[in-house]
């Protein structure tokens, strides 16, 4: 059965339906207890479970996690909120250091069935500290499973799944999306966590993104499309563990890809996609693979963000960047305007994989 | 309108409340709690009482094996069976004061200094070296054994611990056990200086959850003295501002850590809320083997505390009550070289390791990225020793 939420509430009910489900799951964080969370997420939760199940905790980050470790050693699933992305750097030492290993050191005698959500990324016009993309921190962490939603149903359904999870789980929620409305099914909710999912079919190009900028990939790809290519696009969900299977079987098809996030591009989640597409793609691909990221920046002034964040004008301008004709070239140099002055693009003409 | 860029005087239109009257917390004394002084004489303390001759007994065994122990892993160290080897020697009355405290359903959080706790907790030597030899992480099952990994970030071990106990408090009434299940953390004297020790202490005050946090300030921590580690009086001070118990012993009576630690797990079990004890002892070997002291400390200092030696006070006292005898000392020793024989056999030979377990526990079920590096390691990988 289906019904029409934003993201803020889809989150919500998997909390509730995962609390009401698993006398074990607790839930804590930074002002989560009555106020519900800033973002409100947890809304509710303590009415109905009481101070045992979900409870404000002291003001300390690292402390949250820590203590959500001795709790999972100990048979808790505790699910924990970062009030913001990063505000969740204090508790890094725990997640790296002890979170992500565990498992590991302990040759599997110790799981740790942790979530921590995390409100991410920017576009909502917070100040400094509050818009920050750190996914490529925890991605780079073997043990971790880094997911990031980008409709209310997947959120639904990927927390549920994570918090059964044996692992840990960063779940990323992008902040921009919490009131975005769309279908979720409770009671059927199949499965999200570990498979990309394909959100518009193409034949000239890949375009892969997750989390905010999916509804941006999708964008640029009807930008694309009145210009004559066919774009798919793949939604990763899982950052870690990667969809290799998805991505390399789209991009094989297409012969060309584009990785669009808002992280800083440089050694960033998308530069390990560009480097797996292009180890298992080579004699595939018509074009280096392009990146559509954030600046390089620290994360900008909530007046300047757009600048900064990756537009379906930026998707639109890699895709005429993707060597449709052999003059044209890829880098995002900025030269590149006068190395393209002289050349006349066809839109589409050379378009898809040959 | 007149502007200024100083304080503007804000008129007094309301009377100040007078000040609460909060009552004076008491003080961990500047003055250890000892129990056997340093001759093995007995001192009355009124606050804790001795503990019974059987105790003394045990503490003495555990720390004449522990010692012993310590010894065979310096020298595993020397000869390159152990990639290193932080000793706790010197250490011996911390180390097994505070573990024969706990009960059976306690748990312990150790550091990689406490090698010898985690022996007196009855897991096995080799398995407990197998982290210092380079074999694995960590050698045990931390739930068979109560005994989570030794730690080796700085602090971090004490969060955990405090969430440990919530969980089982959670778990008590679910699962029908009716004993609480209190954690002993050790920590360092750098240790309280990290961040990570300060929202540990103030959880587990928060949530009066029922953990013990001995701090064995051995005075150094690497080339630090504890004089550039902290201004406070004692390091229990610091437990104060938490509003936690706090305690400061005399970290080379055996005795006195074994009552403090003991009575502040009663207290912790009982509702009591958290205890910081601050155990004052010494390092005498250097930080790891690889570490040159002679750079930073002074052999004087050295000397008056091998003087000091926590297993000889014990000794001189169980010996001039009609406790301990030659021939009891005797047996004690025998076990303690069977110990170290087997320690030393079993270490003789490298172990055979096997690749696949580098990609058997990183996640639940290995990652198809895992598995097919997992095959890639089969066909070239090599180990190298
Ligand atoms: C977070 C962190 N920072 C630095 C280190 C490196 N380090 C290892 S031991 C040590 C000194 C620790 O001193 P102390 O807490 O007094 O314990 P001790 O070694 O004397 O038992 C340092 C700085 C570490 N292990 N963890």
């Amino acid at each position: 059965m289906s019904e029409t939420l934003t993201m803020a509430a889809a989150l919500n009910r998997a909390l509730g339906d995962a609390m009401r489900a698993d006398p074990d799951v607790v839930v804590y964080g930074e002002d989560v207890g009555i106020l519900g969370g800033v973002f409100r997420i947890t809304d509710g939760l303590t009415e109905e479970f009481g101070e045992e199940r979900c409870f404000d905790s002291p003001l300390a980050e690292a402390g949250i996690l820590g203590t959500a470790i001795g709790m999972a050693m100990n048979g808790l699933r505790p699910v924990v909120e970062m009030q913001f992305d990063a505000f969740a750097y204090p508790a890094f030492q725990q997640v790296v250091s002890h979170l992500a290993k565990l498992r590991n050191r302990t040759r599997g005698a110790v799981s740790m069935p942790v979530v921590v959500r995390i409100p991410y990324g920017g576009g909502i016009g917070g100040v400094e500290h509050h818009a920050d993309a750190s996914e490529a921190y925890y991605a780079h962490t073997p043990g971790l499973r880094v997911v990031s939603p980008s409709t209310p149903a997947d959120a639904y359904t990927m927390l549920r799944e994570s918090i059964a999870s044996p692992d840990p789980v960063i779940f990323l929620e992008p902040k921009r999306l919490y009131w975005s409305k769309g279908p979720v099914n409770t009671t059927d909710p199949g499965a999200a966590l570990d498979r990309a999912a394909r959100r518009r079919e193409g034949t000239d190009l890949t375009l892969i993104a997750y989390g905010a900028t999916v509804e941006i990939a999708e964008e640029g790809a009807a930008l694309a499309a009145e210009d004559g290519y066919s774009a798919e696009v793949l939604d990763l969900r899982s950052l870690a563990p990667f969809d290799d299977e998805t991505v390399t079987e789209s991009v094989r098809r297409t012969g060309r890809a584009i990785v669009v996030h808002e992280a800083q591009g440089f050694v960033g989640y998308g530069a390990e996609v560009a480097a797996r597409v292009s180890e298992q793609c080579f004699h595939y691909l018509e074009a280096p693979v392009l990146r559509v990221c954030g600046l390089d920046i620290p994360y900008p002034p909530p007046k300047l963000e757009d600048l900064h964040l990756p537009s379906a004008e930026r998707v639109l301008d890699a895709v005429r960047r993707l060597q449709w004709e052999s003059a044209w070239t890829a880098t995002d140099g900025e030269d590149r305007a006068a190395v393209s002055a002289g050349v006349a693009h066809t839109a589409g003409s050379t378009g898809g994989a040959s | 309108m007149e502007r200024t860029n100083g304080p503007r005087a804000v008129p007094r239109t309301t009377r100040l409340a007078p000040p609460e009257v909060v009552a004076d917390p008491p003080l961990p004394s500047s003055r250890p709690v000892t129990l056997v002084d340093h001759d093995g004489t007995r001192v009355s303390d009124s606050s804790f009482s001795p503990p019974p001759p059987e105790t003394l007994g045990a503490l003495f065994r555990a720390m004449v094996i522990g010692r012993r122990f310590d010894l065979q892993a310096s020298t595993l160290a020397r000869q390159g069976r152990l990639a290193v080897y932080p000793s706790s020697m010197g250490q011996e009355a911390c180390q097994v004061g505070g573990v024969l405290a706990l009960s059976d359903h306690d748990w312990l959080f150790p550091t990689y200094r406490d090698s010898v706790a985690a022996v007196t907790h009855g897991i096995g030597p080799v398995e407990v070296l197998t982290l210092l030899r380079g074999n694995w992480h960590c050698g045990y099952d931390p739930h068979a054994h109560r005994c989570a990994p030794q730690c080796t970030p700085l602090a971090t071990n004490a969060s955990h611990a405090v969430g440990l106990t919530y969980a089982a408090r959670r778990k008590r009434g679910e699962e029908g056990s009716t004993a609480t299940t209190a954690a002993l953390v050790l920590m360092g004297d750098g240790a309280t200086s990290e961040g990570e020790a300060h929202e540990a202490y103030n959880y587990a005050a928060m949530w009066n959850a029922p953990v013990v946090f001995l701090v064995q300030n051995n005075h150094w921590a690497i080339s630090v003295p504890v004089s550039k580690q902290s201004k406070a009086p004692t390091l229990a001070h610091k437990g104060v501002g938490y509003g936690m118990n706090a305690y400061h012993v005399d970290g080379n009576d055996a005795a006195a850590v074994y009552s403090t630690v003991a009575h502040a797990l009663r207290e912790a079990r009982a509702g009591g809320g958290p205890a910081l004890i601050e155990a004052r002892t010494y390092r005498m070997e250097p930080h790891t083997n690889a570490d040159p002291a002679h750079r930073y400390r002074d052999q004087g200092e050295v000397d008056y505390w091998r003087s000091r030696d926590p297993i000889e006070r014990l000794e001189t006292l169980l010996r001039a009550e009609g406790h301990l005898d030659d021939e009891v000392r005797a047996r004690i020793d025998t076990d303690a070289e069977l110990l170290a024989d087997t320690l030393r056999q079993r270490m003789a030979d490298d172990d055979e390791l096997d690749p696949a377990d580098l990609f058997a526990n990183v996640y639940a079920t290995p990652t198809p990225l895992l598995q097919a590096q997992r095959q890639r390691v089969a066909r070239v990988g090599k180990v190298r020793r």
